[in-house]
This record gives structure tokens, sequence and C-alpha cells, in this order.
């Protein structure tokens, strides 16, 4: 099986891609994964435990045909909302994780996004060990409206009480990082990963373009011009992110493998 | 019978009484000040001290323009990062100074441009809110016209929120939700009705604490009477929050937020 990339157009062996996890072998463009995947090369082997699995969408504001929406991208996706969460070892060392799910609904943040979310943040400040969440959003969940809005608010929050506790966290931001996701937990890490050509923003490209009637520079909002502008700490290929992140646990770890 | 649209259309109203025309009028003095101390002074957020009752407050909010020259001047109350950093400073300093901070909301958004996107907008914005949910001192928001999206809630994370009863908050603008969700801004009416942005509706999912009525056509009509309305509520909420203890005010903020969402488990 052969699959083109979107980037360079090449085509690429199959096979090859899950070799490369999910990043082209030719011009190095990383592609989207699901939670999951991201969990396999991340996590050491079977010790990453999912937690509030369950939690699910309402319909807040009656939206039509949500709930049929919701049902068709589990169906899709095998996830039952756009962020799956939990804790595990990466390199032996306990992380709580919360990774997000572009391919579900956009990786958009409503309610239960929000909810797992805080939860995620919650179970750090509970086990004292290191946060850290792995951003895929197209921003707030339009369905849900203000309470969308609001998750903004409420994620916020839950991390001021982790910085006050002095606990770490890690912010990795792939693509897209965009919306009212930027505006609050993925801006707000310790430290701010990012992966290689993510688009990372507040205002998507296509809304500035008609605001300002230009054309927008090639790389605007490339990880490589957040990093360029101050805003993201490193940029860090997805090949040696787990590497990085277990070095950046290890530096913050007392004791550095402390059983749950 | 006002639908949801006629509020839109009077939360926007050019006539529109805009955080100025309230500071002015609820409080018995004033002083403004400028600037991040980063960039440049962004005049689509105006902040400084005002007193009430003898009582020093600081005061920040999104600031529209009465006509076409001020809007273009106040960018139609579309912060820059810059803007919402001189709210952070604001909000720091009433914090070492022990002062009540009180916001007005009224933004179409947090401005989208190549600017605030180089100067970080969703970091300044995510900042906002991470400060104000630890704030050590009580705070209060009223929405008085647009509620528009993060570029709002930036100044909204506070232990009470109030709106005027013509004001609405939102995701986005009934216009982009059309347009984001069935490629047709055109259909905002029916969006603004769905969307459930009025202040009766964010009451009812108790998202927000108090309604303040305005006369049958919009608070323009008399502004007066709304700020009057406005100052009594706040001169008994200033006496409410004294002596009250900053552990406990951080607990309840703490909890309001935590508790946003629907969902099932």
């Amino acid at each position: 099986m052969w699959v083109k990339c979107t980037s360079c157009k090449e085509n690429i062996y199959s096979n090859d891609f899950e070799d490369t996890k999910n990043v082209c072998p030719n011009c190095g463009y990383h592609f989207t994964m699901s939670s999951w995947e991201r969990i396999h090369i991340i996590f050491d082997k079977d010790t990453f435990y999912e937690v509030d699995e369950n939690i699910t969408s309402t319909n807040p504001i009656g939206f039509p045909d949500y709930e049929k929406k919701i049902k068709n991208m589990t169906l899709k996706t095998g996830i039952k909302e756009a962020v799956v969460t939990g804790y595990g070892k990466i390199k032996g060392q306990n992380a709580v994780a919360a990774i997000m799910d572009s391919r579900f609904m956009m990786g958009s943040m409503g309610s239960a996004v929000g909810e797992k979310i805080t939860r995620a943040v919650e179970k750090s400040l509970d086990l004292k060990i290191p946060l850290i969440i792995f951003c895929a959003s197209g921003g707030a969940r339009m369905q849900e409206s203000i309470f969308s809005l609001m998750q903004m608010g409420k994620t916020s929050a839950v991390l001021r009480k982790h910085r006050d506790e002095g606990l770490l966290y890690i912010s990795v931001l792939t693509h897209p990082t965009t919306g009212g996701v930027t505006a609050s937990f993925a801006m707000l890490g310790d430290i701010i990963i990012a992966e290689p050509k993510a688009l990372i923003g507040f205002a998507g490209p296509r809304v500035i373009e008609q605001t300002i009637r230009q054309k927008l520079p090639d790389d605007f909002q490339s990880s490589e011009f957040l990093l360029e502008k101050g805003f993201v700490d490193k940029i860090v290929k997805r090949e040696d992110m787990k590497n990085t992140l277990s070095r950046i646990l290890a530096l913050h770890s007392q004791d550095g493998r402390e059983e749950l | 019978m006002i639908t949801a649209m006629d509020k839109v259309n009077i939360a926007r109203h050019k006539k529109r009484p805009t955080t100025l025309d309230y500071i002015h009028k609820i409080f018995d003095e004033f002083i403004e000040f400028h600037g991040d101390r980063l960039f440049r002074d962004d005049p689509s957020i105006v902040g400084g001290i005002a007193s009430l009752d003898g009582q020093a407050i600081t005061v920040i909010g999104h600031q529209k323009g009465r006509n076409t020259k001020e809007n273009i001047f106040r960018n139609f109350g579309m912060p820059s990062p810059e803007g919402y950093r001189k709210a952070l400073r604001l909000m720091k300093q009433a914090e070492k100074f022990n002062r009540p901070v009180l916001t007005f909301i009224d933004t179409p958004g947090a401005y989208c441009g190549i600017g605030a996107e180089e100067r970080g907008q969703g970091e300044a914005i995510a900042s906002c809110l991470i400060e104000m949910a630890g704030l050590r001192v009580p705070t209060l928001s009223i929405v008085i016209g647009e509620g528009g999206s993060g570029g709002a809630l930036a100044l909204g994370i506070t232990d009470k929120i109030w709106m005027l009863e013509n004001s609405i908050y939102s995701v986005l603008s009934p216009e982009g939700f059309a347009s984001i969700l069935w490629k047709d801004p055109s259909r905002s009416k029916e969006a603004a009705e769905m969307m459930k942005l009025t202040a009766k509706d964010l009451k009812e999912f108790m998202i927000i604490d108090h309604i303040v009525p305005e006369p049958p056509k919009g608070a323009h009509e008399d502004v007066d009477k709304v700020a009057m309305d406005i100052k009594e509520k706040l001169s008994m909420e200033l006496i409410k929050i004294k002596g009250l203890d900053t552990e406990d005010i951080l607990e309840r903020r703490g909890k309001k937020f935590r508790n946003l969402g629907k969902f099932s488990v």
C-alpha cells in the first residue's frame, strides 16, 4: 500500500510510514496521529492506564443532530471524545497525560474535553506527578456554544492550582493547535514543546486573511515561527519526543522512579 | 417579543454606552493608567484606579469608540496582546495594593492580525485566564455589550459575573457561528437564536450571577439610570466582600469555574 505525502507529494510505502511514526521519510512532514498511536510511541509498553474514558458530551444547547455526530465520530475513531487521558511511564518515569485527537471533530473542546483535561490536572495534583498535555485542536466546540468558551476558564483555573503546588506541566503542541486551546492550556506549560511545522496560533490563518485582506507569509504560525517569536521552548521531532520528555521528567524528579 | 438577534443588535448599537461612559458615571474619581511596560499602550483596553464610597478599586475594560474616528483609534474594541498584558499588569498591581478588581467586558473578540499573532495573542489571553483564576483580591466582571469569545473571557475569570439585560456572551459571533457550521454567514439570525447568548440564557445556565435591567430599547436610552443601578448594586457588593477571607474567595472562584460544563459520566 502506498500513501501520498500531503506536503512533498512523494509516494510513501505505508510500512515505512509506520516505522517512522507517521513522519514522511522523504521530507520529514509530521502527519497527525490518533491519541492511541501517540500513546504507543511515548509511553513504555503496557504502562498506560486510561481513565475517565466514558465521559461524553451531552447536548447543552440542543444543537440539531449533535448526539448523532458524536456517535458517528465514536464509531469512526474508537474513542468517545476528542481527548484520551490517563497515566503511565515514560522510560520508567511516571506522568499523567492528556492526548488530544484531531480526528474527533477537529479535536475541538467542549464540556467533555474540558472535564477530562481538568480531571487529568487533578490526577496529577493527587498523585503529585508531572502532567503532559499533547494538544491537537481546532479550538472551541461550536455546538456547545458558551459552555465551550467556559472550558478555557475551567482548564486554566485548575492549572493555576497545579502551578501553585509547584508541579511540572509540559505542553506539547502538535498540528493543529489553534483557537481556544491555544488561548488556554496549550500556552500555559512550564515547558512548551512543538512538533516541527505544526500550525499553532490563536486565530486561524483564513480568518486573519479575511480580516486584513492580505496573504500571509509562508511560515506564519508554524512551530518555527513561534520558536523565533519566543513562544515555544523547543521544537522536537517525533522520533526524539519520548527521549526529550524523559530527560525533562528526570531533571524534575526527586528520585526519578517513584512507584504509582 | 425581542429576539436574540434584536439583542445582538442592541449590544452592538452605535450609541451603546462604553466602558469609559460607565466609569465616569459610576465612580467619584478615576485615574487612567497606560501601557503594558513591554511593547506599547493598547487603546482597546482601558484601566486605572477608581473610587467608590471612599474605597479604591481597580477598573479595567474593553473600550469601543463612539464614532468612526474613535473606533479606528480603539480598534473597534478588539485588543492586541499588549492590551491583555496591560490588563494583567493592572490586576497584579491591584493584588499588590489589596484593591478589588472590576472589569467591563465589551468586545467583538481579540484582534485577528499578523502582529497580534507574532506577539502571542494566545499566550496573552491564557495568561489573563490563569492569573485571574488565582488573583488574591475580590473580582467582578460586567458584560456591558458584546462578550465575544476568548478575547472577552480574558477579563472574565471573576468571583461574580453580571450581564446587562441586552448584552451578549458567546463563543463567537452569530455570523462566525453560521459561517463555520453552515458555511453561510447570512443565517446569523438563526444562529443567534440557537447559540443561547443572551443574559437570560446564561442566567438560566447559572453561568452568570446577576442581570442588570435596561430600558426597553437598550441602555443608550437612559445611561444615567443604568449606571446608577450598577453603582447601587456595586456599593452593596463592596460592603459584602469586606472582610472576606482570601482563601475562601479563591476556593469559591475555583469551584465556580470547576463546575462549568455539561457532560455525562
